[in-house]
C-alpha cells in the first residue's frame, strides 16, 4: 500500500529523520510513538502525498510519490482517510455535510443513511447540524474518523485520534479502528497515549514504531 | 456536441455540495455582479452604436448614389441649345432612368437659404442643373462623362462621390469604434473578473487546502468558482444590458430629421442583438476565471 525506503526529511534546516524504512502492508496494523516533534505527523504527510521526501522515495499504491502530479495524488488521498491532528474542518458546513466531503469532492452522492449510520457509529447524532467551532475537542476528533473512512478507503492514517477524548471514548474510537482493520483496512495510529496501545494489542495483532533520535525502531516489548 | 446544451444546463444548475464547499462572498459577488452590469450597460450603447452607424452608411451610400447633378454654365445665349443638347445625351444613356432640368422656381429655391427669396436667378449666370435619376444598375459616368466633353462642353457631371465617400468613411469607422469599443468592454470585464477571482481565491486559500487534503481535484475545486463567477456575470450583465436597451429605447425618436439621419435605437430584429450581451459577459468570465483559478491552484501547493 504504502512504502517508504530510506527515507529522509528535512524542513529546511537540519534533518528530522533519514534512512527510515517502513512497509505499511495491506491489513496490517501499526502504531507509531515518539516524543513530541519527533517527526509523527511530518512522516504520515508523506504516507498521504502532503509532503515530498527529501531522501528516499515513498511509494503511494507502487507509484513513486515524487513522480505523482497534483491530481494523481488528489485520487491517492481517495483511498487514504486521514486523521488530523488539527482536524482540518471547512467551519461553514455542518458537521454532517464535512464528514460528506471526500464524496462530495470525489463527485460521488453522498447517501443520507450513510451520512446517519455513520454519526452514529461515531456517536455524534445529536450535532449533525451543528457547526465543527461548535463541537468539543473530542466530538471534533470522532467527527475526523468519521469523515477519514467515509470513502471506505484501503488505509487509515490516523494522527493523535484519541488525543482530547477521555478514556471510554479513547476506547470506542479504538475499538472503531480495530473493527476496520478486522474489515481488511490498513491502519497507522500516531499516538502518545501508551495505555491505548497496550490495549489494543489485546485485541489486534499491531506492530509498534517508535520514531527517536532521527531513526524509526520497532518498539519492544517494554509496552 | 449535441450534449453541449445539457452540459451548459448541468452546469448552470452546478453541485450544490460543491456550491457551499466554497463559502459565499458577498463583496466580490456584489462587485462582479455591479461590474458585470455597468459594463453590460456601456456594451448595449456600443452595440447601438455600430448598427446605427452601420445602418446610417449603407443609407447614405444608397440615396446618394442613385441620383447625381449635371452642372451647365455656358454664355447665356447658348444656354437653352445646351441644356437640350444634354438632355438628348442623358436620355440615350444607358442606366439613366429620368433625367430633367431644373426650372427657375426650383433653382430659386435651393439658393434662397443663401440669398433670401427674391434672388432674380434668370438675370444672374447661375449655371442650369440637370437632375438624374439612376436606374437600379446605374451608368457608366467615366463613358457619360467623355460623351457630355464632346457634345456639351459646359456641362460637369456631379455623381456625388465626392460627398458619399466621406460620409460613407466617416460612418465605417465611426463602427469599427464601436466594435473596438465591444472588444475593450469584453477585456475590462475579463480584467474586473480575474482580479475578483483572485480575491476570491486568495480569502479561501485555506477551504482550498481542506477541499485538497479530502482528494478535490484542481478542476473541481475551480469549477465551484468559475459556476459563481459565471452566474455571477450572467445576471449582472442581463440587469446591465435590460437597463442599457430601456435607456435606448427611450431614446428621442431621430426618424424626424429626415431619411438621411437615423435613430440610435435599434431597428426590426436588431433587438435581438443585446440578448447577446449577457451571454458574452457568462463566457467571458468563464474562461477569466477558470484560467485565474487554475493558475492560482498551480501556485497554492
Ligand atoms: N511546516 C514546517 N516548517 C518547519 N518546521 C516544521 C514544520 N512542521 C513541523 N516542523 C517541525 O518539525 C518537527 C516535527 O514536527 P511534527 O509535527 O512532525 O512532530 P510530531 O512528532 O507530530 O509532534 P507532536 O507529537 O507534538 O504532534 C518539529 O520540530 C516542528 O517544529
Ligand atoms: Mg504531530
Amino acid at each position: 500500500m504504502i512504502e517508504l525506503d530510506n527515507v529522509a526529511y528535512s524542513y529546511g534546516g537540519a534533518e528530522l529523520f533519514s534512512g527510515l524504512n517502513l512497509a505499511l502492508a495491506p491489513g496490517s496494523f501499526h502504531f507509531l510513538t515518539g516524543p513530541s516533534g519527533a517527526g509523527k505527523t511530518t512522516l504520515l504527510k508523506l504516507c498521504y502525498g502532503a509532503l515530498i521526501a527529501t531522501g528516499g522515495q515513498v511509494r503511494l499504491f507502487g507509484q513513486d510519490a515524487r513522480t505523482l502530479d497534483r491530481d494523481a495524488v488528489a485520487l491517492c488521498r481517495r483511498k487514504i482517510g486521514v486523521v488530523h491532528q488539527d482536524c482540518q474542518f471547512l467551519d461553514h458546513l455542518t458537521v454532517a455535510e464535512n464528514i460528506s466531503l471526500p464524496l462530495t469532492v470525489s463527485g460521488r452522492v453522498a447517501h443520507a443513511s450513510d451520512v446517519t449510520d455513520l454519526l452514529g457509529w461515531v456517536g455524534l447524532t445529536q450535532q449533525a447540524q451543528q457547526l465543527p467551532p461548535e463541537l468539543s475537542g473530542g466530538e471534533r476528533q470522532r467527527a475526523a474518523l468519521a469523515r477519514a473512512v467515509i470513502m471506505s478507503p484501503e488505509v487509515i492514517l490516523a494522527d493523535e485520534p484519541t488525543g482530547n477524548v477521555d478514556w471510554e471514548m479513547s476506547q470506542r474510537l479504538l475499538a472503531l479502528l480495530v473493527e476496520l482493520n478486522k474489515m481488511g483496512k490498513t491502519v497507522l495510529i500516531a499516538t502518545h497515549d501508551l495505555s491505548l496501545i497496550r490495549t489494543a494489542k489485546s485485541q489486534v495483532s499491531a506492530r509498534v514504531l517508535r520514531l527517536k533520535d532521527r531513526k524509526l525502531q520497532l518498539a519492544g516489548a517494554d509496552l | 456536441m449535441s450534449d453541449v446544451p445539457r452540459r451548459i444546463m448541468d452546469f448552470i444548475a452546478g453541485d450544490p455540495q460543491a456550491d457551499r464547499a466554497v463559502p459565499p462572498t458577498g463583496f466580490t459577488a456584489r462587485l462582479t455582479f455591479l461590474s458585470a452590469a455597468a459594463m453590460a450597460f456601456l456594451a448595449v450603447f456600443a452595440l447601438a452604436l455600430s448598427l446605427a452607424t452601420g445602418r446610417l452608411a449603407d443609407r447614405w451610400s444608397a440615396e446618394l448614389a442613385k441620383t447625381s447633378t449635371l452642372r451647365i454654365s455656358a454664355p447665356s445665349g447658348q444656354m437653352a441649345a445646351q441644356t437640350t443638347a444634354a438632355l438628348a445625351v442623358l436620355e440615350t444613356t444607358p442606366g439613366v432612368a429620368e433625367a430633367r432640368a431644373l426650372d427657375a422656381d426650383e433653382q430659386r429655391a435651393l439658393l434662397a437659404p443663401w440669398f433670401g427669396p427674391d434672388l432674380p436667378v434668370e438675370t444672374l449666370p447661375v449655371p442650369q442643373l440637370i437632375e438624374i435619376v439612376e436606374d437600379a444598375d446605374g451608368y457608366d459616368a467615366a463613358g457619360l462623362r467623355a460623351r457630355l466633353q464632346a457634345e456639351v462642353p459646359g456641362a460637369v457631371l456631379d455623381d456625388h462621390g465626392r460627398w458619399r465617400e466621406p460620409l460613407v468613411e466617416a460612418a465605417s469607422r465611426l463602427r469599427l469604434l464601436g466594435f473596438v469599443s465591444m472588444v475593450l468592454i469584453a477585456g475590462a470585464t475579463a480584467a474586473m473578473i480575474t482580479l475578483a477571482a483572485n480575491a476570491a481565491l486568495a480569502a479561501n486559500a485555506q477551504v482550498i487546502r481542506v477541499m485538497r487534503l479530502v482528494g478535490a481535484q484542481d478542476i473541481y475545486i475551480a469549477g465551484a468558482f468559475v459556476r459563481r463567477f459565471t452566474i455571477r456575470s450572467l445576471l449582472g450583465a442581463a440587469a446591465g444590458t435590460l437597463l442599457g436597451t430601456l435607456a435606448v429605447l427611450l431614446l428621442p425618436r431621430a426618424d424626424a430629421a429626415g431619411g438621411f439621419l437615423t435613430g440610435l435605437g435599434f431597428q426590426g430584429w436588431h433587438w435581438m442583438w443585446p440578448l447577446v450581451i449577457p451571454v458574452l459577459a457568462a463566457t467571458v468570465a468563464f474562461f477569466a476565471t477558470r484560467q485565474a483559478a487554475l493558475r492560482t491552484l498551480k501556485e497554492q501547493t
